[in-house]
């Protein structure tokens, strides 16, 4: 088994803003917009830097999005920065006109995805986005594990000519990806090999995934892990690999269960090679106001979610 | 100078245009789109200082954004007449696999669409967003959109308007179809807009009122006097004043052509009022 160091927790709207820094330096065709929330999405120092390549546009994310789509209109690449709930669900329709079916080419970057946004509680706590952003044709669906690999994406998604949707979040988390690391969009990174479960995660849940890994050891359950940062498209050479050796699967992530990384997961396998999936996720309800340890706690979304889920699918084999 | 006799001899055509593709495929809207076609002639044949051929970046040159994109009939039209596509595809409007959707796209690759619109209310934001990277371009040219004045309902409009004047986007002018009448009977009735002009102004725009919309004069002289308004630190409101279904005597003055294509008769008379004047598709 690998061995993943975390060398101090770190929150990945950090990373975020860490890329977006780097992309003002390195390409001037980058520009930012914000809808009020730039300390929270860590864009002060791009904004900083490069005041006339920043639009605050106040609190009006619908202004926000077809900005960003007329700015490509002259060669610019916009990254818009809002929480995820209003980067998504308030906005659905203009990125949907705008941006998708326009064939833009919008980076849309959201913070504070899932519960462990925390206190705010549940009308700032999306567990929908993936699947409103992943059913847009045409859009490529992000979702970071730690700092590292965030700043990756964001640096990476620059290169890539088309609409992406990049989650991340606010709470410190580990940070265990190589510093400076490449990011395929599309392409898993496999972390763990394993004989009897393969544990496919996304975002928050990868590094609780490597928790659950250990555990299981322990228990005598050789666990697969797989990191799926994009989960549009979807790398499914690298699920089926995996899935031959182990036949069975735990899909989590810190989402509604309907219209995640699980479903899609799901149709991969019903397709090629139908087998158990255990589904560690939201139970198709809202958030609460809670710190992100005790939400990802009662909702069961951590290490310990995942050891009871894999131990329950490897039983049903 | 422009040539009036000219350009009214193109609305002439447009007008035929219109009423044959929404009749060929018996929907699509022919109201909104009779009257506004003075003002997309004028626009593409004198105000746009346009490039040949179709960049969907625009550099160095005026670029249009249609908000509201059910008038695609109108559009379809002055776009292919201007050289943008060959006119024989106004023969494809609505149909299976064609580039003229019902509402216009750039997912099909017609030439001279740069953005999707029919969902109302997203022309200015886009609009705004183009304006911004004409000058970090360096881009001297200037922005245009339309929209009608139902489309004003929509709230993210007002965000855009607030943005607009907020951050002296003053390489921007956008027309509001000013007609008075929207799906459900009249503006008025279904949710009354009040003061535009006086909304407009509040909000920080310079507002130029075209009484005559459907006069091409009158838009010609309101569109240079808009024009000079522009590097002012403001943008721009063009109010058009325009009678919806201008041009076929039983479509004006009422609400009911909006999206309603005529029956054989009906576009049988309405062509008998406009001549052939460029030669149909």
């Amino acid at each position: 088994m690998k061995t993943y160091i975390d060398t101090g927790k770190k929150d990945t709207r950090s990373g975020f803003g860490a890329g977006l820094t780097e992309l003002g330096k390195t390409n001037e065709n980058v520009v930012a917009l914000c809808a009020d929330l730039t300390g929270s999405l860590k864009m002060d120092a791009f904004k900083a830097n490069h005041p006339e390549r920043f639009f605050q546009v106040g609190i009006a994310e619908a202004n926000m999005m077809g900005m960003a789509a007329g700015l490509t209109i002259g060669g610019k690449i916009p990254f818009t920065g809002t929480f995820a709930n209003f980067s998504t669900g308030r906005v659905y329709d203009q990125i949907r006109q705008s941006i998708a079916y326009s064939g833009k080419n919008v980076k849309i970057c959201a913070s504070h995805a899932g519960v462990t946004l925390g206190e705010d509680g549940a009308t700032h706590q999306i567990l929908e986005d993936l699947g409103l952003m992943k059913m847009l044709p045409g859009m490529t669906v992000i979702n970071t594990c730690d700092y590292n690999q965030t700043k990756a994406a964001t640096i990476a998604i620059a290169d890539y000519d088309g609409p992406v949707y990049l989650r991340f979040g606010r709470p410190k988390v580990a940070n265990f990806t190589p510093e400076n690391g490449s990011f395929t969009i599309g392409k898993a990174v496999e972390l763990q090999e394993g004989t009897d479960v393969t544990i496919i995660a996304t975002g928050h849940l990868v590094w609780e995934a490597l928790e659950a890994c250990k555990t299981l050891q322990e228990k005598g359950i050789s666990a697969g892990v797989i990191n799926i940062h994009t989960i549009k498209p979807l790398d499914a050479a690298a699920i089926l690999k995996s899935v031959a050796i182990t036949g069975c699967v735990v899909t989590a992530e810190e989402h509604n269960y309907l219209g995640g990384l699980g479903e899609s997961v799901s149709r991969i396998l019903a397709e090629n090679h139908p087998v158990p999936q255990e589904f560690v996720a939201t139970q198709d309800t809202f958030g609460e106001s809670g710190t992100p340890d005790q939400l990802m706690e009662k909702y069961g979304l951590n290490a310990a979610a995942i050891v009871k889920a894999a131990t329950k699918v490897v039983a049903r084999k | 100078m422009a040539d009036i006799t000219q350009l009214e001899a193109f609305v002439t055509q447009v007008r035929r245009d219109i009423v044959r593709q929404v009749h060929k495929v018996n929907s699509g809207h022919p109201g909104g789109s009779l009257g506004c076609a003075e003002f997309l002639v004028a626009l593409y044949q004198h105000v746009l200082q346009r490039k040949e051929g179709f960049n969907m970046d625009g550099n160095q040159e005026d670029i249009f954004f249609l908000s509201n994109g059910h008038i695609s009939p109108v559009f379809y039209s002055v776009l292919a007449r201007s050289g943008y596509f060959p006119v024989e595809e106004l023969n494809t409007f609505r149909l299976l696999n064609s580039r003229l959707q019902g509402h216009p796209t750039t997912h099909e690759g017609l030439p001279g669409i740069r953005i999707a619109s029919g969902s109302l209310g997203q022309g200015i934001s886009v609009a705004i967003g183009a304006a911004a990277a004409k000058k970090l371009n360096n881009d001297n040219h200037i922005v245009y959109a339309l929209c009608g004045d139902g489309e004003l309902q929509e709230g993210q409009n007002w965000e855009a308007i607030m943005y607009g004047s907020g951050n002296k986007v003053d390489n921007l002018i956008v027309a509001v179809d000013l007609n008075g009448q929207q799906i459900d009977g009249s503006t008025d009735t279904v949710l009354p807009l009040g003061d535009v002009k006086g909304k407009f102004e509040a909000f920080g725009w310079d507002v130029v009122t075209i009484e005559q919309g459907n006069d091409i004069q009158a838009i010609l002289e309101g569109m240079e006097s808009a024009k000079t308004k522009t590097g002012q630190g403001k943008p721009i409101c063009v109010l058009l004043q325009t009678v919806m279904g201008n041009g076929v005597d039983f479509m004006m003055h009422t609400h009911a052509w909006h999206g309603k294509a005529p029956n054989d008769e009906q576009l049988a008379s309405a062509l008998a009022q406009n001549p052939e004047t460029l030669g149909d598709y």
